[in-house]
């Protein structure tokens, strides 16, 4: 039993690694399409950097196939009022922006792929009022992992309330109990100090929360294939939260060693405050930067790699081609865990940083 | 002009970066052969390492690709 | 404003904030409520349970090697006292052996000085007696000499 959840790890990799493949043959299909569209409408050629930022970019809808794809609802409030409809009413079989008539005239702006409100002569409106909270992609696959999330890890629960605490942890449970310890021994304890279990609940839900996604973008079929972790809307989220739970708990010690840095002359006190200052800031901002930087370029490099197949227009190009993208494919494996164990390492160190008591500062004299 | 500058800064990125994570690697390897009982902690360790100079790598990415967009 | 004009990849948008943000906290609550508090308790009286048999079975293991020590302490003890009574017992029969044949020699000296002390009687009676019979004799035979004469 204990190695269920490994088993089902290993076949949803392998499935992942197949469908990468047969992703190859789907993209070819889709590539004689495109050059019989390029024959009938005039359309330009194939732009590797257009494709690449197709997928790691947001969309209203959810590609399944081929032509086929789930509409996902589309919610504006605009000074007309809230305004609901459903995603493929943006697009035409062709797959080309189309207006809505709705409370408003809508359309997909081609380059940002979001959607504008068309004043009366068909031009782009930027001064009205447009706010967009449509169940994109991304915040499906949001959703969907907030679900799979909680249906994980109350199961584990539910299971060591079952269980009890005298028999030994049986099939998930087993697989994720060691990666809690880890987050516990190896993250908190460490870093955080004897005032760790405060924090537990946070750090967990943050690791096992950016690791879910960073796992779920890795799918490249339907419930995963959003580059949700990889965007930066998420990690800034993140970062912000992180961001509030440290200055929050951040006792008086800290706010001095920024703003009046104990131990060093007066002149080298005030050189150090703004530096110190801005640190506060551009912890999180790296925070941010470095989980979506890393999660976006595995996308990229990934889809570069595929695509190196229909930049050439050959076949054969997919015998270097796909090797190497499930190369790439599994040191992300390993960078989806090793980011999310980043993340919160670093938060968890620049909490304890916060709450660091006095003594320590008498150790460095 | 500015697509090609901002390749450049990407590559010189790089360059650091490869460096950095060739001298990470070096440090490790020595370590294991050193220490050889202590390889797990040395390999997790220089994995961290690894994953903190890539970061910075792809952070120079991102400026390079914010300075494509805004010079463009 | 330069915000604004970022490229759609690294310019967060409104809509995705405030679904995160709201994801986010569901997620912080639900599972901080109802996942990893009774997880990390289970974890953590799981583990004080094993600590608790740990140190349990050292101090058993260690009461053991105590009772042993104290066992082989016994031992040594007892096999200590019954050297000890052994040479006491033998210091006795000695003792014993000893007295007897010093009480025995004192005996035997005195049945012979006794026994001497008897013969030289019996000696000196026998001799007295034959002084005397032998002056008897002889007055007998001055007298049967002087009858005759």
């Amino acid at each position: 039993m204990a190695f269920k959840g490994i088993k089902s790890l290993l076949v949803a990799a392998l499935a992942g690694f197949l469908l990468l493949n047969s992703g190859v043959a789907k993209a070819q299909h889709e590539g004689e399409i495109k050059a019989d569209t390029t024959a009938t409408h005039g359309e330009k050629e194939f732009d590797i950097t257009e494709t690449i930022m197709d997928h790691v970019k947001d969309s209203y809808g959810w590609h399944l196939w081929g032509h086929t794809s789930v509409h996902l609802p589309v919610m504006l409030y605009t000074d007309k009022g809230l305004e609901v409809f459903s995603s493929k009413n943006l697009r035409d079989e062709h797959h080309q922006p189309v207006v809505y008539n709705g409370k408003n005239s809508y359309k997909l702006n081609h380059e940002t792929g979001k959607i504008e409100i068309l004043n009366a002569d068909g031009t782009s409106n930027t001064t009205a009022k447009l706010f967009d909270f449509s169940i994109t992609k991304n915040v499906a696959t949001l959703l969907l992992s907030m679900l799979l999330v909680c249906i994980i890890f109350l199961s584990i629960a539910k299971a060591y309330q079952k269980r009890g605490v005298n028999s030994a942890p049986k099939g998930l449970q087993s697989f994720l109990e060691p990666i809690i310890l880890f987050v516990r021994d190896d993250i908190a304890k460490p870093n955080i100090g004897p005032k760790y279990t405060k924090y537990m609940p946070f750090l967990l839900s943050i690791f096992f929360f950016i690791w879910l996604n960073n796992m779920l973008g890795l799918i490249p079929f339907f419930p995963g294939g959003a580059n949700l972790s990889g965007n930066i809307a998420f990690t800034m989220v993140l970062a912000l939260i992180v961001f509030v739970v440290v200055n929050v708990s951040a006792n008086k010690n800290y706010w001095k060693h920024i703003f009046w840095m104990p131990g060093v002359a007066w002149p080298m006190k005030l050189f150090l405050a703004p530096i110190e200052l801005m640190g506060v800031f551009i912890k999180p901002i790296s925070l941010m930067i470095r989980l979506f930087a890393n999660i976006t370029a595995g996308h990229i490099l990934v889809l570069a790699l595929i695509c190196l197949i229909f930049v050439f227009k050959a076949v054969a190009a997919a015998a270097v081609a796909v090797p190497f993208a499930v190369f790439i494919y599994c040191i992300e494996l390993l960078v989806a865990f090793l980011q999310a164990f980043i993340f919160t390492m670093l938060t968890a160190l620049y909490i304890g940083m916060a709450i660091e008591e006095h003594h320590h500062e008498e150790a460095h004299h | 002009m500015v697509g090609s500058i901002a390749a450049i800064g990407a590559g010189l990125a790089a360059v650091g970066a490869g460096i950095g994570i060739g001298q990470i690697g070096k440090g490790a390897t020595e370590g294991i052969a050193r220490q050889p009982e202590a390889a797990n902690d040395l390999r997790s360790t220089m994995l961290i390492a690894a994953a903190f100079v890539e970061a910075v790598a792809l952070f120079a990415c991102v400026i390079a690709f914010l300075g494509l967009k805004l010079g463009a | 404003m330069f915000f604004l004009d970022l490229d759609p990849l690294v310019k967060p948008d409104l809509g995705l904030i405030i679904w995160m943000t709201v994801t986010f906290f569901i997620v912080m609550f639900v599972l901080g409520k109802y996942a990893w508090k009774p997880i990390l308790k289970a974890v953590h009286t799981r583990e004080n349970k094993i600590e608790d048999a740990i140190t349990q079975a050292a101090k058993v293991q260690a009461e053991m090697a105590q009772l042993k020590n104290d066992n082989e302490a016994l031992l040594t003890k007892a096999r200590e006292e019954r050297a000890v009574m052994l040479k006491e017992a033998k210091d006795i029969k000695d003792k014993i052996i000893n007295e007897a044949k010093d009480q025995a020699k004192v005996e035997a000296n005195k049945i012979i000085t006794d026994a001497q002390a008897a013969i030289n009687h019996q000696k000196m009676a026998a001799l007295t007696e034959i002084k005397n019979q032998v002056g008897n004799l002889v007055i007998e035979v001055s007298e049967k000499f002087y009858a005759e004469s």
